[in-house]
């Protein structure tokens, strides 16, 4: 009679992997179907951002930093530009301030329709895909109109923004939130009731609030776990403390529950879009700076909020006009640690669903 | 509490350590190398400070003679942010590891390895993350000469 044998496997899920969303090595070593353990490998993206940057004017950075993550090209432009601000202590006018936060927001929705749409195509769900890519695309044609990209924006400038925004485009986002945010409905009906979703997620890839605090991890992440933390909130800049906004928070920490912080906060971004609409001040959008910017010698940190998380520059300037040291403290880079701790114990499945509910980006990641 | 505040509670702390206020960066205390973990543990577990978000680990190079070493501290529950600035030598730079106190600090420390050659002392993993592992150099040094970079005229 013949004895069953089982031993430990390594599988290597990537580099090139359809669900990664960019080239995401995970070597993982099998016990059949489950996973013992995994180690994340990145770097096939490793573009040397940072070096890039200490070879450019401040102000050619600006279109290096749009590289970052492709899904959210104004909050890394956004970051940048805050940290050499802080630096030169210069300071937008505020219909400058106001048209930033208009463009991060937006720019926040339209993430986050990418993330609904690719995260369900992980767990086998098609056609929320399809729903949420064709809104996506309403939103890249409101991006287009102000400054003629739509992905790649170089929009945010040091001193305010590109272009100013005209009032057809404020009309036209007004009337894009009319339709679209009873959608948001729609996209909540194809998953919350549906069984399979729920046995897919409820329950799976839990994290607890000492885990998540203990990896760093930050944004809808660390919120979906029920520590209600905002950057937008607690250090407040541009025309944040304005406004205002919940903080969706949840004490499940599943994959579910990330879904859910993430439907609530583009509720959240509406309704500071509407806001914007009503409160945006007239004036110039942006103070006219030299092209080749001196910067006084000094080092910052600034950072904001990115539909990911926690997004940080760190700028080094010795008074010439390039900056001296630029490193960008990503979300992803921080969040894609968390798997060898987070997939241990799961089964092949669940990998998926559990990588695609942290809305890792791994250009993001390599910079 | 801000930076001067942080530096008197330290100083308390620490009286045989010279920490002082960095001139260049507002939130940052200038510690010595043989005490940034000691310093580091403090800020982890004393719950006057209670940093429990690690934020960043970097280097900025400085030639001829400086390597700045940062690390970001936050604080979910006081809401403050400290930075420890620790001035290396660009020879053979070393720290110990703070891998076990933030686990965040595992990869930024390769990071800070792989593109400034610190070597840190008691990481559980200590290799190359963003460049391939047999890369020779380190890349975001100021002297690193590769035929890819070429000097922006000016």
């Amino acid at each position: 009679m013949s004895t069953m044998v089982s031993e430990e496997f390594e599988l290597n899920m990537g580099p090139q992997h359809p669900s990664t969303h960019g080239v995401l090595r995970m070597l993982l070593k099998m016990d059949g179907e489950k996973v013992v353990t995994c180690d994340p490998i990145v770097g096939y993206l490793h573009r040397s951002i940072e070096k890039m940057a200490e070879n450019r004017t401040f102000a050619q950075v600006i279109p290096v930093t749009d590289r970052l993550d492709y899904c959210t090209s104004m909050t890394s432009n956004y970051v940048y530009v805050m940290a050499v601000e802080a630096l030169g202590d210069i300071t937008p006018p505020p219909r400058g301030q106001y048209i930033r936060v208009i463009m991060t927001e937006l720019n926040r929705i339209a993430s986050h329709l990418l993330w609904y749409g690719t995260f369900c195509l992980e767990i086998g769900a098609t056609t929320p895909f399809l729903y949420s890519f064709a809104d996506r695309e309403k939103i890249l044609d409101l991006f287009e109109m102000a400054c003629g990209a739509r992905l790649l924006y170089n929009y945010v400038r040091i001193g305010g923004v590109g272009r100013d925004l005209s009032q057809t485009f404020l009309d036209q986002m007004m009337k894009f939130l009319d339709e679209w945010e009873p959608r948001i409905l729609d996209y909540e009906a194809l998953l919350d009731e549906n069984p399979i979703f729920y046995n897919r997620t409820k329950g799976v890839g839990y994290l607890s609030i000492e885990k998540a605090k203990h990896y760093g991890v930050t944004g809808p992440n660390i919120r979906a776990s029920g520590l209600a933390v905002d950057v937008r909130r607690d250090q407040p800049f541009a025309a944040y403390p304005d406004l205002e906004f919940d903080i969706p928070i949840s004490t499940e920490g599943d994959v579910f529950a990330r879904y859910r912080i993430r439907m609530e906060e583009m509720r959240q971004s509406a309704r500071i879009l509407r806001q914007c609409f009503d409160k945006i001040p007239g004036g110039p959008p942006s103070i006219p700076l030299n092209y080749r910017l001196k910067i006084p010698e000094g080092e910052t940190y600034q950072h904001i909020e990115s539909p990911r998380g926690d997004i940080g520059c760190y700028l080094v300037s010795r008074g010439g006009d390039m900056p001296w040291r630029c490193k960008f403290r990503t979300p992803s880079f921080v969040h894609i640690q968390i798997f060898r701790d987070l997939l241990p114990g799961v089964l092949i499945p669940d990998i998926m669903a559990i990588c695609a509910s942290f809305d890792i980006v791994l250009p993001e990641t390599d910079r | 509490m801000n930076v001067a505040e942080f530096g008197e509670k330290l100083r308390q702390r620490f009286p045989q350590v010279s920490i002082v206020d960095d001139p260049d960066n507002a939130q940052a205390l200038q510690i010595p190398a043989s005490n940034y973990r000691e310093v580091a543990e403090c800020l982890r577990h004393d719950p006057e400070f209670d940093f429990d978000y690690l934020e960043f680990q970097t280097c900025c190079d400085r030639p001829p003679d400086r390597l700045d070493f940062l690390a970001y501290f936050y604080s979910y529950q006081f809401c403050h942010r400290l930075a420890l600035k620790v001035i290396l030598e660009r020879g053979l730079p070393s720290l110990p590891s703070l891998a076990d106190l933030w686990a965040n600090a595992d990869w930024n420390e390769r990071e800070v390895f792989d593109l400034f050659g610190v070597v840190f002392h008691g990481h559980p993993d200590l290799r190359r993350i963003m460049m391939p592992e047999d890369w020779e150099g380190y890349p975001l040094r100021k002297d690193y000469l590769h035929p890819n970079v070429v000097k922006r005229p000016d």
